[in-house]
C-alpha cells in the first residue's frame, strides 16, 4: 500500500469507509511527514500534533457507528490567515503571534462539524499580500518539486503541504490569484469559487469585495467534493448567495461534447507569457477538441488594466480592514508612551514591509484629494472589465487561460518587483 | 505622479505606523513606482460609465433583530493584550490622564 498521506480525499474516504485503516492511521501519516519535511519546506507556521490525534480518534468513532460524511477523519490544512478556533491564527504577521480565535471560519466549522481533522496552519503571504509567499513573518515557503524555486502565493504554504503530500487537501482564500497561482507552481488543483459562493465569515480579510476562500486539492474530484461540502448561504456573511449547491463532484463527470471554450486572445498575446506554458495550455486545448469542444477566439480587452485596477481596489479596503489591527483588543501590544503610540509602534512591529505599503497606498488613494483620481477612477474600470466577462460568456461556456504566465521562479528573484510578487 | 517623503510622513501618521527614516525613504519610491504604474488607467475615458463595488446584486440583507448570549467571553478575554477586572485595559486616550491600567 502507498502512504496513506499520498491519498486523495477519495481515496481516503473510501478506505475509512471500508475500514482498511483508520482516521488515526492517516492522521499519523501526515504528521509524520509534516514532522520529516515542514522544516525545509516551511509549510505550516502552526502543527496540531496533539489535537489533530484527538480529533482522529473521534472521527474513526463517528465511522465506526455509521454517522460518517464525506469528510469525516480526513486530515486538512488551513491557510493561516482563516480563523480556526483553539488553534494559532497568525496570518503569517507577527502582530497576530500570539492570537487563537475563539471561532472558527465558517466553512472551516462546516468541515470540523463532520469530523474532518485540521492538522494545522499554512504560511502565507501576510494577511495574503503577495504572490510568492516571500513576504511572511515567519520565513518564505519553498517549492517541493524545487526548493530553490518560491512555492507561489498567497496561499503557498497551503499549496506546497497538498503538493508534498503533508495532508490530503488544504483550505484556503484567494483574492485575486492566492489559490490559483501557488496551486499552479506547485503542480496541484485550486480553484477561486465565484464571490458569494463561500462565506467568509473568519477570514482575515483583505479586499473584502474580491476574497473568497475555496479548496486546494490534488485532483479535480477532490475541489468538487470540498466545493459542495462547504459552499451556501451562512447568516454571518451577508454578501453570500442564497442558490443551490450542486452536487459538483457529479457535474464534473458531464460530457463536454458540443461545449464552446473561449481563448482570449490577450493571454495568449502577452509578451509575459512564457513559451513552455504557451506549449502546455496549447496541448490542453487540443485535448479539449478530442473531448468535442469547439474552440473560439475571444478578446478581453481591459485585460491589461486589471492589475492596475487590482493594486488601488485591495490596498483601498485593506487599508480600512487593517485598522482593527491596532494593538487593543487583541494580538500583540507594543510598548509606548501614548495611545497614538500604541497604535503606531504595535502596528510597526506586527506588520511586515509589503503590509505597512498596502496600507500607506490605500490611505494615499482613499485620502481627500486622490479619492477620485484613484479608487473611483479603478471601480470604474472594474465595470469594463466585469463588462468584458459579461460580453465573452454570451458566446462561450468557459475560458481556457495559463493561470500564470509563467512557472515558479527563484527565490529572492522579484523582490524588488512590487506590483508582480 | 510621485510621493515625497514628507507625504508618507503624513499618510504613516494617518494610518498609525510608526516608520524610519529608511523605511520613510524606502516607501516614497516603490509608492511613487506603483502610482506611477496606475497613469494606465488615464488611457480609458470612463465618462458614463458607472462604478462596481460588488458583484453579487444582493441588496439590504439583513437578520432578525434577536439579542444573543455570547458564549465564548472567557476565550475572547484570553486574547486581550491586558486586562482588569475581567474587562479590557486600554491605554489612557487623553493625555493628561493617569493611564487607566
Amino acid at each position: 500500500m502507498t502512504n496513506l498521506n499520498n491519498l486523495t480525499v477519495k481515496q481516503a474516504g473510501h478506505g475509512l469507509s471500508a475500514a482498511e485503516f483508520t482516521s488515526v492511521d492517516l492522521t499519523k501519516a501526515c504528521l509524520k511527514r509534516i514532522e520529516e519535511r515542514n522544516k525545509e519546506i516551511n509549510a505550516f507556521i502552526t502543527v496540531c500534533y496533539d489535537s489533530a490525534l484527538e480529533d482522529a480518534k473521534i472521527a474513526d468513532g463517528l465511522i465506526r457507528e455509521g454517522e460518517a460524511s464525506p469528510l469525516t477523519g480526513i486530515p486538512f490544512a488551513v491557510k493561516d490567515a482563516i480563523c480556526t478556533a483553539g488553534v494559532r491564527s497568525t496570518g503569517s504577521a507577527k502582530i497576530l503571534d500570539n492570537y487563537i480565535p475563539p471561532f472558527d471560519a465558517s466553512v472551516i466549522k462546516k468541515i470540523r462539524a463532520q469530523g474532518g481533522v485540521l492538522l494545522g496552519k499554512n504560511n502565507c503571504d501576510a494577511f495574503g499580500h503577495g504572490a510568492s509567499n516571500e513576504n511572511s513573518m515567519y520565513g518564505p515557503v519553498r517549492n517541493p518539486h524545487d526548493v530553490s524555486k518560491v512555492a507561489g502565493g498567497s496561499s503557498g504554504g497551503s499549496a506546497a503541504a497538498v503538493a508534498d503530500n503533508m495532508c490530503i487537501y488544504a483550505i484556503a482564500e484567494d483574492t485575486g490569484g492566492s489559490i490559483r497561482q501557488p496551486a499552479s507552481f506547485c503542480g496541484v488543483v485550486g480553484i477561486r469559487p465565484s464571490y458569494g459562493r463561500n462565506s467568509r465569515y473568519g477570514i482575515m480579510p483583505m479586499g473584502s469585495s474580491l476574497d473568497t476562500v475555496g479548496p486546494i486539492t490534488k485532483t479535480v474530484y477532490d475541489a468538487a467534493l470540498i466545493m459542495q461540502n462547504i459552499a451556501g448561504r451562512d447568516s454571518l456573511d451577508a454578501t453570500t448567495v442564497d442558490a443551490d449547491v450542486p452536487p459538483y463532484s457529479e457535474e464534473i463527470e458531464k460530457n463536454l461534447k458540443g461545449k464552446t471554450i473561449g481563448m482570449p486572445r490577450e493571454y495568449f498575446e502577452s509578451d509575459a507569457l512564457d513559451e513552455e506554458v504557451r506549449k502546455i495550455v496549447l496541448s490542453k486545448i487540443e485535448k479539449l477538441k478530442d473531448l468535442g469542444c469547439k474552440i473560439k477566439e475571444v478578446s478581453l480587452p481591459h485585460t491589461k488594466y486589471a492589475i492596475a485596477v487590482y493594486y488601488i481596489i485591495v490596498p483601498c479596503e485593506d487599508s480600512s480592514n487593517l485598522g482593527r489591527l491596532d494593538g487593543i483588543r487583541y494580538g500583540m501590544r507594543a510598548a509606548a508612551d501614548d495611545l497614538f503610540g500604541v497604535y503606531a509602534n504595535s502596528r510597526a512591529q506586527g506588520f511586515p514591509e509589503e503590509v505597512k505599503r498596502r496600507i500607506l497606498i490605500g490611505t494615499y488613494a482613499l485620502s481627500a484629494g486622490y479619492y477620485d483620481a484613484y479608487y473611483k477612477k479603478a471601480q470604474t474600470v472594474r465595470t469594463l472589465i466585469k463588462k468584458d466577462f459579461e460580453d465573452v460568456f454570451k458566446k462561450v461556456s468557459a475560458l481556457i487561460t495559463p493561470t500564470s504566465p509563467f512557472p515558479a521562479f527563484g527565490i529572492g528573484e522579484k523582490n524588488q518587483d512590487h506590483i508582480r510578487s | 505622479m510621485g510621493i515625497s517623503i514628507e507625504e508618507v510622513k503624513k499618510i504613516a501618521g494617518l494610518a498609525r505606523i510608526r516608520l524610519t527614516p529608511d523605511e520613510e525613504k524606502r516607501h516614497a519610491e516603490t509608492i511613487s513606482a506603483v502610482l506611477d504604474y496606475m497613469k494606465i488607467l488615464n488611457e480609458l475615458d470612463t465618462q458614463g460609465v458607472g462604478q462596481t463595488y460588488q458583484v453579487t446584486g444582493l441588496r439590504n440583507i439583513v437578520r432578525e433583530d434577536v439579542a444573543r448570549e455570547c458564549e465564548i467571553k472567557k476565550e475572547l478575554l484570553a486574547q486581550m493584550p491586558k486586562i482588569k477586572e475581567n474587562e479590557l485595559a486600554v491605554p489612557a486616550v487623553f493625555a493628561d490622564q493617569e493611564e487607566n491600567v
